[in-house]
């Protein structure tokens, strides 16, 4: 029941077991080398205009066409992939952490404990979001850093209900009390025993903040944190692809097509994770 | 249960109070004042405006007065709108967003509890993919995109529904819903499959499936209560956030609502405007939060703790 | 449990059914796009330009402008004189002109305005427009508490005396703005004291005007609709059966509605690629014309390096405006040689600026940076929206390949800039001025040492001399020769880079008579038809 070594090598065997999981794991990893090594791939520089082109539809010099500035969208998606998968990543990553820790703590300590941080959560929903981010952004300026900070400050919440909901309905099951009363401490019950059993919903729900967050970059960038033009993300090529999707729907078609098959592999590999991840399904694994 | 309605009631208080207040600061340390303009205002002007709201007044002051305001239900005048007090505005673009609110809720609640039914039914099948594939363009496509989207292809090219107004013209109110609504209809999808899933694979179920219960009894009768409790705990913040969320869809379909309102009234630095938006939605999303709360103990008795019998029914 | 469901499913049944408010407007309405929800209809108050148009319908000051020529042309006012010297306009009013409620329109009617707007309290920002009148800046700064003292009389209840401190030659323009809007005095001090701003009187059903038009619905946010005045002294001249006001604010939405026919008008906002698509489809309905207003950037002359001139010229000698204008804004701007746009007056501003990469290089290497080496790192600051971002994209990359430096980005929200902007912290900074008037002094104020909106903290007692002096001639020649030689001397020294004079783009359907452009943006509703037979 402990995940220990042993248990994650189980799960990592089982996962390479779920074909469309790795198809997703080679696709994901593919894509963040490709972001990585931008430079050296890219075909043209992310910021190098020529107004005399202007925004022409995709060809063999341009892949993904060009933008009104006639720079190269190609280019520009693949630079933008690497914000965007940064931003994604880690603003989930720390969303993930503050929720399954503040949502596990809570759901399991119930009573009056749990009051108080659910009330917690409860008043950093209701402060207004946009006067948060100006705030951050007079007082410390624009930095990455700060953008990480204001998304986890809001995607964490709704990840922390969801734990606790989860954690409240375990804590009562036989395994836990059978844990007590072998008289386990509470942090070894709760990392142990009961938080491997959220990875579903936990798992589900993260795969789902991601595109959530990369589109969030773009909304802040609005508010003046975040990427600054000429740099590119894929937020904020979505949001300018709207603004001319009718004259020029590549500018559209390109960087939401970049994200939708990056969220569908996140998925992909986030039911294959689940599955191997599961305690319950474990046994089942032939 | 009306026990642990009265208590989470009371618990409001001290959270509202806490959000008032640093809502309150907040508003005012933001750069930028409420009469600031473009063009330069003489300070006399300025001093002008600022006697006749109150803001001459010292800080702790202004903040006294307008906690008793708000004690007395009165959020004071809305410094853009020059003609208007908060409270009018607010009841004037409330039903409209509820509304919006509640056909959108039930649209993705009507398609995402169903998708995702369907995706669990038929896992890692092509019912499955289908179901999920739709789901995460749903996430893709987010409202900014998704609205003037549905509104050239149905408005424009198709001519079908009017591209903006809401209850003007007889169908208006369809594409401004299903925007809103696709959004949480694929997480609701994705939250559902998941959670139906989680109890497939639980003890019980398995021991009915043994029993020889047919699938969709599994998973109707014996699952879906379980299986919808991460949905649920979803759902609460995501009906308060739709209120606050249709500021997009709104401002896209031209619809007189409340979410207009609220992201206005910050960029205006409408300081009123700004607190009495943020304590009329922070009272939403208590009440959004305790409902869920509720519905999560109804879907699952052992949330309600005390009994303790572990974990089978 | 089970009744809390049930109350749930009732209130949500009764919302569902219950009736939104508001029906569809009928045909024949002309439906404007108006941008914002209004502040307020108050003329004395309000200061954004979707107010004005909806004040426009309501209201009527002495004179009015012909929309194709932009001259004074009658309006409460049926004739006027003006002194000699230049100093005193007597105006006759019409004796027929009337309120919505019936009641005289008189020169008392005025007189009590005009104090209204200068009285401090209400805190009108406009009320400086004023401030030619004789003691009207006193009185508002209150110096004086007299208001017998300003330069306002009314000898009989159909003659209006103004005198002023100095001749003013675009005097008359100031009085067909809002602030110069007469109000009911009985239905103001009805709801209020008079100078009090915000109070009920401005609703549908207590507002009473003057203007072709009165007030008959305001759903915030969603519509406000004006119907005929059967007052109005001039009622053949008005032939629409109605006039709705949508707040439209997303521009792409604006011109959605305009394509599915639920707007006749669009003002302005068109993105540059649905210009192109009205260019070829709709060439009737698409209107661009010059419009009197500059785009600009700003320097802060505090800071190093720009507090060297030549730095300051390099860099705007280094803008390719045509490149600008043609790829970029693609909307009938354009490009501005100096910050004010040529007027129908006779006033041509210095072509004080031209691309020339060759020449920026060699000042910027003069002022120590050759090749741009050792130029520090800085800051172009614009609030955030479409249009700024992709012409600060351009010259960043225009400045890095002529000049080889490095230019950062910097967008902020709307309140967040202009403060910044106010407290002097910024490097560059994105502007815009649009001319209230046809008169240069709009512009050349906004460089004078003792302008709000002067920015950049360049001043130069010999361009304020200039202006100064400008408003002493009375000869329009001689007047326009000094403000020429100002307009030069500033562009010298080049505070503010100008770059393009904007256009008013705006999509007026087919079926619309009688909407004229011209570089005001100013449209009248008299004589304005929607035409049905084209439906």
């Amino acid at each position: 029941m402990s995940p220990g070594r042993g248990q994650w090598r189980d799960a990592w065997r089982r996962l390479r077991r779920h074909r469309p999981a790795m198809a997703a794991l080679v696709y994901l990893a593919v894509l963040g080398a490709a972001a990585l090594l931008a430079p050296h791939l890219a075909p043209y520089a992310y910021d190098a205009q020529d107004l005399a082109l202007g925004a022409t539809p995709p060809s063999a010099a341009h892949w993904f066409g060009t933008d009104v500035f006639g720079r190269d969208l190609f280019t520009r998606v693949l630079y933008g992939a690497r914000v965007s998968l940064l931003v994604g990543l880690v603003a989930t990553a720390v969303a993930l952490c503050i929720g399954v820790l503040w949502g596990t703590v809570a759901g399991y300590l119930g009573g009056r404990v749990d009051a108080v941080m659910m009330r917690i959560v409860d008043i950093l929903y209701g402060l207004p979001f946009i006067l948060f981010v100006i705030l951050l952004l007079v007082v410390f300026g624009r930095h990455l850093v700060l953008l990480f900070l204001a998304i986890g400050a809001v995607e964490w919440l709704t990840m922390a209900r969801i734990v606790r909901a989860q954690v409240m309905s375990l804590r009562h099951q036989e395994f836990v009390l059978a844990a007590r009363s072998m008289g386990f401490s509470t942090p070894r019950i709760l990392f142990r025993h009961i938080v491997p059993n959220t990875w579903g919903p936990v798992i589900v729900y993260t795969t789902l903040t991601i595109p959530n967050v990369i589109l969030l970059e773009s909304f802040l960038s609005f508010l003046g944190l975040g990427v600054q033009p000429p740099a590119a993300s894929w937020g904020l090529l979505i949001s300018h692809g709207v603004e001319s999707m009718e004259a020029y729907p590549w500018l559209l078609l390109f960087p939401a097509l970049a994200l939708f098959t990056t969220l569908l592999a996140l998925n992909t590999l986030g039911d294959g994770l689940r599955d191997a991840l599961d305690p319950k399904t474990a046994g089942d694994a032939p | 249960m009306l026990r642990f309605i009265a208590g989470r009631l009371l618990q409001a208080i001290p959270v509202l109070w806490v959000i008032v207040t640093l809502t309150f600061f907040l508003v005012r340390l933001a750069p930028g004042g409420p009469f600031d303009t473009e063009r330069a205002v003489s300070p006399e002007v300025r001093a002008a405006l600022e006697a006749h709201y109150g803001l001459d007044a010292p800080l702790w002051r202004q903040y006294l007065d307008y906690l008793a305001g708000v004690l007395r239900g009165d959020f004071g005048p809305s410094f853009k709108y020059a003609n208007r007090s908060v409270t009018e505005l607010i009841a004037a673009g409330f039903p409209v967003t509820a509304e919006l609110g509640l056909w959108a809720l039930s649209i993705a609640v009507l398609l995402g509890v169903g998708a995702g039914l369907i995706a669990a039914l038929r896992p890692r099948r092509w019912p499955d993919h289908l179901a999920m594939s739709a789901a995460m363009l749903g996430i893709c496509l987010p409202s900014f995109v998704l609205g003037p989207l549905l509104a050239l292809l149905f408005g424009i090219v198709l001519g079908w529904l009017p591209v903006s107004g809401w209850g003007l013209t007889p169908g208006d109110k369809i594409l401004p819903a299903l925007t809103l609504g696709a959004g949480y209809a694929a997480y609701l999808a994705r939250l559902t499959r998941g959670g139906l899933l989680e109890m497939l694979s639980q003890d019980f179920v398995r021991t009915a499936r043994a029993k020889g219960a047919g699938e969709l009894r599994v998973l109707l009768v014996h699952a879906l209560r379980g299986g919808l409790v991460p949905v649920v705990a979803f759902l609460g913040p995501a009906a308060a956030g739709l209120l606050a969320g249709s500021f997009v869809v709104e401002t896209v379909f031209q619809i007189p609502g409340l979410g207009r309102f609220f992201v206005q009234a910050a960029f205006n630095r409408d300081y009123t405007m700004v607190m009495g938006m943020t304590v009329f939605f922070s009272t939403l999303i208590v009440l959004f939060n305790l409902l869920a709360d509720i519905a999560l103990v109804w879907l699952d008795p052992r949330l309600r703790g005390a009994a303790g019998q572990g974990g089978g029914r | 449990m089970r009744h809390l469901i049930a109350a749930g499913l009732l209130i949500g049944l009764g919302l569902l059914g219950g009736c939104s408010g508001g029906q569809d407007l009928p045909a024949g309405v002309l439906r404007i796009g108006n941008g914002t929800e209004p502040q307020d209809l108050d003329p004395h108050v309000t200061t954004g330009l979707p107010e004005y148009r909806i004040q426009l319908a309501l209201f009527e000051g002495l004179v009015a402008k012909d929309p194709r020529t932009l001259e004074p042309v009658p309006a409460v006012a049926r004739h006027w004189t003006v002194s000699d010297d230049g100093l005193r306009y007597t105006f006759e009013l019409r004796p027929e002109a009337r309120w919505s409620n019936g009641d005289a329109v008189t020169a008392d009617d005025f007189v009590f305005s005009f104090r209204r707007l200068l009285t401090p309290a209400l805190g009108g920002e406009y009320a400086y427009m004023l401030y030619p009148i004789v003691n009207a800046r006193a009185y508002h700064l209150g110096q004086i508490d007299d208001f017998a003292a300003v330069g306002v009389r009314a000898p009989d209840p159909h003659t209006l005396v103004i005198e002023l401190e100095h001749p003013v030659p675009y005097f008359l323009q100031l009085l067909d703005h809002h602030s110069a809007y007469p109000v009911h005095r009985p239905t103001i001090e009805a709801f209020g004291a008079q100078a009090r701003r915000g109070t009920a009187w401005t609703r549908p059903g207590n507002l009473v005007g003057n203007g072709p038009f009165v007030l008959r619905e305001w759903s915030v946010n969603r519509r406000i609709v004006v119907e005929p005045n059967p007052h109005y002294w001039n009622a053949g001249a008005v032939h629409l059966p109605a006039i709705a006001f949508l707040p439209v604010e997303d521009a792409n939405t604006q011109e959605r509605m305009f394509r599915g026919g639920q707007l006749d008008i669009v003002l302005g906002g068109l993105n540059p690629d649905k210009i192109e698509y009205y260019r070829r489809e709709r060439p009737q309905a698409l209107r661009v014309s010059p419009a009197y207003a500059t785009y600009y950037y700003e320097f802060n002359t505090r800071r190093p390096p720009f507090d060297d001139p030549r730095v300051r010229r390099a860099l705007a000698m280094a803008i390719d405006r045509e490149a600008i204008v043609e790829r970029v804004t693609r909307g009938g701007q354009r490009p501005a040689a100096a910050l004010t746009p040529p007027d129908p007056y006779g006033y041509r501003p210095p072509e004080a600026l031209r691309f020339d990469p060759e020449a920026a290089r060699a000042l910027l290497a003069e002022a120590g940076y050759p090749d741009g080496r050792g130029f520090p790192p800085f800051e172009v600051l614009y609030n955030t929206a479409e249009m700024h971002q992709r012409i600060a994209v351009a010259i960043q990359q225009m400045w890095k390949r002529h000049l080889n430096i490095e230019a950062r980005l910097t967008n902020m929200e709307w309140k967040v800039y202009l403060a910044a902007r106010n407290d002097g912290e910024f490097d560059v900074a994105r502007a815009g001025w649009v001319g209230d008037f046809l008169d240069p002094i709009n512009f050349l104020e906004l460089l004078s040492g003792y302008s709000g909106n002067n920015h950049s903290g360049w001043s130069d007692p010999r361009f304020d001399a200039l202006l100064e002096q400008s408003n002493r001639e009375r000869d329009r020649a001689r007047r326009y020769a000094l403000l020429q030689e100002a307009e030069r001397l500033a562009m010298e020294a080049m505070p503010v880079i100008p770059i393009y004079y904007y256009s008013n783009v705006q999509l007026v359907s087919e079926r619309v008579q009688g909407w004229h452009d011209n570089l005001l943006d100013y449209h009248p509703y008299l004589g304005v038809r929607l035409d049905r037979a084209a439906d």
